[in-house]
């Protein structure tokens, strides 16, 4: 039971994480979009790009915790 | 698209479906993490449907697939319905051949199989080169793309360049989608158009899986593009696109980085390093990952009504699930295009001159 509590302790703070980061991306590229509507769709692939690359890390973190379990 | 449905049909239709009769296994609590896992391995048969016949026995229908084993410096053809219904196990030369949890494995003529103190199989197991599920599944997808991308070309070959119509008004604004939006805005102009067929081979070749995957019956419901070699393939794809062109430039920054002091450097060095391996394996895990936790969700929440066993939580489970294939619609379709466009970065960075 300890090692399942665990995880799931662990998988509750990379989504945590995860969602902060994912979060603060969304929020600034709607605040740059709304100043500067007309370059929205390089904010946009930026946006795209930044939350992969936090969704990349945080899948990892996942399957890590999952075999390690 | 007609003879696409035709030949969809002719498929479907024309394999070999074989019905079993069996008895009833045991009533009672339905094991929903095994069927979930079931669900997105691999396996050596094509499940189609199960249901209950008149008589009160159920009956498992699924399509056989070609096994294929290397042994004693020979290949082996078997069709894996053999290894199914069999009592005995299947001769293979002087050994015999038992499937057991997704492995063919070499036992004596009565099939024993030897655990060791974990429960794992210590018997020697073949090569193993048979058409599984998955591989069935990306032959139907490599049908389906085939046939999708030459008939266009045909049609551009036949009548130039109007404005596109059927078919090809789909296809057209995706493929310039690839070309301008992913390509284009992130390799260097002169480079972009060489790894546009690339691009676009990763682009649909993965969106079509995806979309293949989530197909519930049938045909589809493979979890192909969650399965890790497939993504590990890919990924092994976009680090030989990564670096075999790479410029100069790429190499100097990652291996004596310049203008940085001494003791950066030998921070820096391995750091750039590891990161030429790391970039195609964060690709493999995003796209494996993404994609086997959408099937599992919607099994999780199917699974709900047979784990409470209650018909009333039945709608909201059929609700929420209808949901989720929603969200795997764009997941679908959003994968497909990260994957493409951080290849196309990669690609990019690598290639491009940089600028002092």
């Amino acid at each position: 039971m300890e090692a399942i509590s665990l995880t799931a302790i662990g998988l509750g703070l990379i989504v945590l994480g995860a969602a902060l980061g994912i979060g603060k991306i969304g929020q600034s590229a709607i605040e740059a979009m709304s100043r500067q509507p007309e370059i929205s769709s390089k904010i946009q692939t930026a946006m795209i790009v930044a939350a992969a690359l936090i969704e990349g890390v945080s899948l990892f973190a996942i399957v890590v915790a999952w075999l390690v379990d | 698209m007609r003879i696409l449905f035709i030949i969809f049909f002719l498929l479907v239709t024309s394999l070999n479906l074989q019905a079993s009769s069996e008895h009833a296994e045991e009533e009672g609590a339905v094991d929903a993490f095994g069927l979930i896992m079931g669900h997105i391995s691999d396996s050596h048969q094509w499940h189609v449907i199960d249901y209950t016949n008149r008589h009160g026995h159920p009956v498992h229908i699924s399509m056989p697939l070609p096994v294929i084993l290397w042994h004693d410096n020979q290949l082996w053809f078997y069709s894996s319905d053999s290894f199914f219904h069999a009592e005995h196990p299947v001769k293979i030369g002087n050994d015999h051949l038992v499937l057991e949890d997704g492995h063919f494995y070499l036992t004596d003529h009565e099939g024993t199989i030897i655990r060791d103190g974990q429960g794992s199989i210590t018997n020697p197991s073949p090569l193993d080169f048979s058409i599984t599920k998955n591989v069935a599944s990306m032959i139907l997808s490599m049908l389906l793309l085939l046939l999708i991308f030459l008939s266009a070309a045909k049609a551009y070959a036949r009548y130039g360049m109007p404005p596109p119509k059927g078919f090809r008004a789909i296809l057209e604004p995706l493929i310039l989608f690839v070309r301008d939006d992913i390509a284009r805005s992130q390799i260097d102009e002169d480079k972009a158009d060489k790894f546009v067929p690339f691009l676009l081979t990763l682009f649909f070749f993965i969106w079509i899986n995806n979309l293949i995957g989530i197909v519930p019956f049938f045909p589809g419901g493979s979890n192909l593009s969650g399965n890790i070699s497939f993504t590990a393939t890919l990924a092994v794809f976009a680090f030989l696109a990564i670096n075999i062109f790479a410029s100069k430039d790429y190499w100097k920054h990652i291996f004596i980085a310049p203008g940085m002091p001494f003791p950066i450097k030998i921070l820096l060095v391995p750091l750039e390093f590891v990161g030429i391996f790391i970039k195609p394996f964060a690709l493999m895990i995003r796209l494996f990952a993404n994609i086997t936790a959408g099937h599992i969700i919607i099994l999780s929440l199917i699974s709900i009504i047979f784990i409470l066993k209650s018909i009333y939580i039945a709608p909201v489970s059929v609700l929420l699930s209808l949901v989720m294939f929603m969200l795997e619609l764009l997941v679908a379709v959003l994968q497909a295009y990260i994957f493409t466009l951080l290849t196309a970065l990669f690609i990019g960075m690598s290639t491009s001159k940089t600028e002092h």
